[in-house]
């Protein structure tokens, strides 16, 4: 594989103010992205916000209506068969020839690669090992369930063994096993130094695979950071105490006014801001709980509130400026800790402090905890007006532990103008 | 369903990890070849793909050999015995040359379909991310169309010569026949990728393959001209469908083609270096958005 770049200080992946209109639709309005060498970018964003688009103007399918695309220092519109030879593309439209079986494919395409011959065959037999494929090998591919297709695909993808990858919305659609299974291919080529740029809507994906996330929506990058203080942007843990009945919420509301930063009132439930860092996290949780205790307020149960990448995105593109707005019917935002507040909260997180201490922001009393997580036992909906399930599912494992601490250099910048992602 | 928790360890490496997929002891270099030489080997490679499809899909040969059947025996025990040749030849070898062009438009109509399948699912992102030139992929459906009419034409002569189709040619007619009857085939066929470039979806491309379909009607497919209102007359002895259909006929009978085969010749090959040139333009179209 001839990796015309070899310098190690050029950005394997960047795109310098891209912009792609479709007539009178700006499908992207200036993206500016970096991927070094062997890491990896989740571009992560709604349904239409120009992810789609942005991977395939990098990968020469698209010319882009303004600025650049590069990928190893080449231009992708001026030198498409130099940024060709370099990218790997699986996409959400598994791209496979349905007709043919998994050795068809991929013979076919190592020889449209100018593999010769033999080489196409062997390298089609080993993928198709490497990727579990060979009890369905001579089966065609439209029998094959979902996973099984983007596994092919993602095999198709490879086939040249490229540097870079191009990942568009790998896993949608797939139950966790394929997901995980998929995931799990992903790291072994990024742990093999491929560069990988995917796409995703799902936020855990981000989460679990990539070196650093880019919020897109709106064909704008409204945040690039790492998936860690995307969620610290977000703010502190919180403590949601579900009171039984009206009258015991309020009393609890009313214990820490100024620590309350949501009150879900059809559930009782009154959330305190708790301080993030360890042992001061634990005496500040320690002292809620014994004042709840010492007034006798009736309570149900509780739970602890940690932010999730959900709540950091809901925020970002605009759907969680309040805090508890998340939890669609029932929920409301509450006086002190609503709206302008987590506004504040958003723009001090995403300006100077950017990589202080998690807890800062919590004792700050800038951000607003638990905003998307409602009580794990019902899980709620998103607001309406963008009701994608994919955001629902919140109530899912730690988000510490899964994220495995990825040592890269710091490369994220504060978010685009903070009313732009307040403000919506 | 399998589960991929852990790729097994693939022997060798060359620059990734043994657990990797992406692992191989193979030199993947591109092979150095003449452009030309890759050019053929592109078009094998997407003509063979073409033909798979076909082989898994052999609905599509019924589909191309059911309505030349039905007209065939429409016309020979039906409308047949009402419809006077002009000449002393008997109705259903006036038919035969006819029934193959249209069979040949039939299997035409199939590319553009192929086409705008591909256009429409991720196949044609994942071909033109390769090094090949894009036409690749609309020749491969092209030729392969070739072999599906080939097929569909073999099946409605064993039907002619079943209800009494007599074919007077000797080895050289047969030949010329067919050369332009594939000829016609050929030209219609890029006819159709064009439709596919232009389709919306793969059911309103199967509509606008009537387009191909239509001319047969008002040709000297089934009756002969002399019988239409002059206007008409005018229209079907001039269009191209009745210069195929009457040179194949002359041929098949083994009677003179007057000017038929050099316009037939004239016509077609026009129309395929147009319709290639259309194609390669609409492709462009389709894709640069």
């Amino acid at each position: 594989m001839n990796v015309a770049t070899e310098g190690e200080n050029v950005p394997m992946i960047k795109t310098e103010g891209l912009t792609k209109s479709f007539g009178k639709v700006v499908a992207v309005a200036g993206v500016d992205l970096e991927v070094d060498r062997g890491q990896v970018l989740a571009l992560l964003g709604p349904n239409g916000a120009g992810k789609t688009t942005t991977v395939r103007m990098l990968s020469t399918l698209v010319p882009p209506t303004g600025g650049r695309a590069l990928v190893g220092g080449h231009d992708a519109a001026r030198e498409p068969r130099a940024v060709r030879a370099l990218i790997g593309l699986a996409g959400q439209s598994a791209s496979i020839d349905e007709k043919l079986t998994a050795t068809q494919n991929l013979t076919m395409l190592g020889r449209l690669h100018r593999l010769s011959a033999r080489t196409a065959k062997a390298r089609a037999a080993q993928l198709v090992e490497g990727f579990d494929l060979t009890a369905a090998a001579d089966r065609a591919a439209q029998t094959y369930s979902g996973g099984m297709r983007r596994k092919l695909d993602l095999a198709a993808s490879l086939i040249m063994a490229p540097p870079v990858l191009f990942l568009d919305e790998p896993t949608t659609g797939l139950d966790p096993v394929s997901r995980n299974g998929l995931w799990d291919v992903v790291r072994d080529l990024v742990q093999a130094g491929t560069t990988v740029l995917l796409t995703t809507q799902y936020l855990d994906e981000a989460d679990r695979l990539a070196d650093r996330v880019a919020v897109i929506d709106q064909g704008r990058v409204v945040a690039d950071s790492t998936a860690q203080r995307l969620k610290d942007r977000v703010g502190a843990t919180g403590l949601a105490v579900v009171a039984a009945g009206a009258e015991a919420a309020e009393r609890l509301r009313r214990l820490f006014p100024d620590r309350v930063s949501a009150v879900e009132e059809a559930t009782h439930t009154v959330v305190f801001r708790v301080a993030d860092a360890g042992v001061a996290g634990m005496r500040d949780l320690n002292g809620l709980l014994a004042a709840i205790l010492d007034a006798d307020i009736a309570v149900e149960s509780y739970d602890i509130r940690r932010p999730t990448l959900d709540d950091a995105f809901l925020q970002l593109i605009g759907h969680g400026t309040a805090p508890g707005a998340v939890g669609a019917a029932g929920v409301s935002g509450v006086a002190g800790a609503s709206g302008a507040d987590s506004g504040a909260g958003l723009g001090g997180a995403s300006g100077a402090d950017e990589g202080a201490d998690p807890g800062a922001d919590a004792e700050a009393g800038t951000s607003a905890p638990g905003v998307a997580q409602s009580a794990a036992s019902h899980p709620t909906p998103p607001s309406p007006d963008r009701s994608n399930p994919d955001y629902s599912n919140s109530d899912r494992a730690n988000p510490d532990q899964a994220n495995p601490d990825r040592s890269r250099p710091d490369r994220s910048h504060p978010a685009i103008p903070d009313q732009d992602s307040g403000a919506r | 369903m399998s589960i991929v928790s852990t790729p097994p360890e693939l022997p060798g490496t060359r620059r990734l990890p043994s657990t990797s997929p992406a692992a191989s002891d193979l030199d993947l270099t591109p092979v150095s070849r003449p452009a030309l030489v890759w050019a053929l080997s592109d078009i094998v490679q997407l003509t063979k793909r073409s033909l798979l499809h076909i082989r898994r899909d052999p609905d599509q040969l019924v589909s191309v050999s059911l309505q030349p059947v039905i007209l065939v025996i429409m016309f020979r025990y039906l409308f047949g015995g009402a419809i006077s040749t002009g000449s002393k030849e008997s109705y259903i070898n006036f038919l035969m040359a006819g029934i193959l062009i249209e069979t040949a438009a039939l299997s035409a109509t199939a590319t553009s379909t192929a086409v705008a399948v591909d256009m429409l699912s991720g196949a044609m992102d994942r071909f033109r991310a390769l090094p090949i030139a894009n036409s690749a992929v609309l020749a491969g459906h092209v030729l392969a169309d070739l072999a599906r009419a080939a097929l569909g034409m073999a099946v409605m002569v064993a039907v002619g010569l079943a209800v009494g189709f007599r074919p007077e040619a000797g080895p050289a007619g047969w030949l010329g026949a067919l050369a332009l009857t594939f000829l016609v085939t050929f030209a219609l066929s890029w006819m159709a990728a064009c439709i596919g470039l232009l389709g919306s979806s793969a059911e309103a491309v199967q509509q606008y393959g009537m387009v191909l379909i239509l001319p047969i009607f008002f040709s000297s497919a089934f009756v002969p001209t002399g019988t239409m209102p002059g206007w008409l007359r005018v229209v079907a002895e001039n269009q191209p469908m009745t210069q195929a259909i009457d040179a194949v006929r002359a041929l098949l009978l083994d009677q003179p083609s007057g000017n038929h085969i050099p316009a037939t010749l004239l016509w077609f090959t026009g129309l395929s270096a147009v319709c290639v040139a259309i194609a390669g333009m609409l492709f462009k179209a389709r894709t640069k958005t």
